[in-house]
């Protein structure tokens, strides 16, 4: 007899270890990886004591970019990130010529971005890194290469009629801590309910169990969740913010920004950023690349 | 200091729910690890083989993975609890058996002649732990439990990451809307855990010295 509740206990415990488990399926992105390899310059020419040439002469690169974030950068099996972050990072790095078996990645989350620049630890940051004032003061950007904006997502079927941001008012709202989407709602729906988690995929998991009503963040993110759970979610798809993501690199380098600056247009112009949205973030949510939008070269 | 009069409030929440996060679920261990220890001494073998059970399971469980159990676990049984309610189950069933061993040892530490004579005199099992027994252990152990307490007011912040916004929930909140002031950020943060821990100390110390057995 007591052998049997030892069992069912154990049983119970391991059935909620593995619920941590279920984090989306969308990293089956291998395709891309090797037949969309952006081109490596070989004969390539920078101007002496530039950020350009140190790095093209070391033939390496670090690059700080997200780990846990289908369509923009998740770690594959080998340890390396896949998505559309990664790409553009990798399409960056092929202009200095270098390999992208060259490229160092770290892992930057959303609260150390600013720190990793800083500090020196990475050269850059591709992260769905949203351009904002209070970060230019610590930091420059270079792009935007991409604009997202602030989704939400419900269960299948939206059975609490959510449409826009005014409706979850009395609602449970998760987010992550920390997080601009959190604080947008924060100042300008104080209405509605937060519940902040550490990760997204909490979030997915508390709405699964309707301890929350919706989970909002950017669109990019939440379609990640969505394909990862198809029958379980959906969005509402109705973006009400502008998140427009930059590079983010050392403060006054404008040499460097000014040469991402370039590489993001004629990557704009000749296609390769497109291919590079079709066979990343695009595969997950379906979606046609959208226009590109404008370089800011503030 | 700008940033310090704007976010005062918050810090201010967050303190006081690790507080309450505190005291909540040390009440919890306490009441839960001394009922175990109990059960581990009694002369009922069940009730010994269910507490010797339960304190290995929750003594070798990192608690992240007792938090898990009980926010996301539960609710697919249809047992829903609010997530500080949870919080505080989580912390206070993980630290009781903590608790119950810290306790055990003390009542190690009473001789047997202790409790062989108040057997002698007539007293229950239970009147001769109550009377006897506990007083003894316990006074024995106010170091280790006070070891415990100040380690499990530290374990509290693993509910920031299961939707409970106490002291380090803070951190990342303020770490990235204020990217310049991550020390001070820090600071204020390790400032909060200090005005619960370092009392703490002063009075654990003060009590140990007040109740301890002259051998």
């Amino acid at each position: 007899m007591r052998i049997t509740r030892h069992v069912a206990a154990l049983a119970v415990l391991s059935a909620g270890v593995m619920l941590s488990g279920c984090s989306s399926d969308a990293g089956n992105q291998a395709e891309q990886a090797a037949s969309n390899a952006p081109a490596v310059e070989t004969a390539v020419e920078f101007p002496a004591g530039s950020t350009m040439a140190r790095l093209s002469d070391a033939g390496k690169i670090t690059i700080g970019t997200k780990f846990d974030q289908p369509g923009f950068g998740l770690l594959n099996p080998d340890k390396v990130p896949e998505g559309f972050d990664a790409s553009v990072a990798t399409l960056i790095a092929g202009k200095l010529g270098i390999e992208p078996s060259d490229i160092t990645w770290v892992e930057t989350v959303s609260a150390n971005r600013e720190s990793a620049i800083t500090e020196g630890r990475v050269d850059m940051v591709v992260a769905t890194y949203t351009i904002n004032d209070k970060r230019k003061q610590l930091i420059d950007f270079a792009g935007p290469y991409y604009e997202a904006g602030q989704d939400i997502m419900v269960k299948k079927g939206n059975p609490l009629a959510i449409t826009g941001p005014d409706a979850l008012a009395g609602k449970n709202v998760c987010s992550v801590e920390g997080s601009t989407p959190a604080e947008n709602i924060r100042t300008k729906y104080p209405e509605a309910k937060l519940t902040l988690f550490d990760v997204y995929s909490k979030c997915a998991d508390a709405l699964t169990n309707g301890q929350v009503d919706a989970v909002t963040t950017d669109n990019v993110i939440l379609t990640g969740l969505v394909a990862g759970n198809p029958d379980g979610f959906e969005l509402v798809g109705k973006p009400f913010t502008k998140e427009p993501y930059g590079i983010g690199i050392k403060k006054g380098d404008d040499d460097f920004r000014t040469f991402i600056n370039d590489t993001l247009e004629a990557s704009f112009e000749d296609g390769s950023w497109a291919k590079a949205w079709d066979a990343t973030a695009g595969a997950i949510s379906g979606t046609p690349a959208p226009t590109p939008p404008t370089v800011d070269r503030y | 200091m700008q940033f310090f009069s704007d976010n005062l409030p918050l810090l201010r929440d967050a303190f006081l729910t690790t507080l309450g996060l505190s005291l909540l679920s040390g009440l919890l261990a306490l009441v839960l690890g001394t009922l175990l220890a109990a059960m581990r001494v009694s002369p009922v073998p069940p009730l010994r083989g269910l507490a010797t059970f339960y304190v290995e399971t929750f003594r070798n469980t990192p608690l992240t993975v007792v938090f898990f159990f009980i926010i996301f676990g539960l609710p697919q049984i249809d047992f829903v609890v609010s997530f500080f309610v949870g919080a505080v189950v989580s912390v206070g069933m993980y630290t009781a058996a903590f608790v119950a061993e810290a306790l055990r040892s003390g009542i190690n530490a009473v001789g047997p002649g202790q409790a062989e004579a108040a057997r002698a005199i007539g007293l229950t099992f239970g009147q001769s732990l109550r009377e006897v027994v506990l007083p003894q252990a316990f006074r024995t152990v106010v170091p280790p439990l006070g070891n415990v307490w100040i380690a499990m007011v530290k374990n509290t912040s693993i509910a920031a990451g299961f939707a409970t916004t106490e002291l380090a929930a803070t951190l990342p909140r303020l770490a990235n809307a204020n990217a310049g002031d991550i020390l001070l950020i820090l600071l204020a943060v390790v400032v909060g855990y200090m005005l619960i821990t370092v009392p703490s100390a002063y009075g654990i110390h003060h009590i140990e010295r007040r109740v301890a057995i002259l051998r």
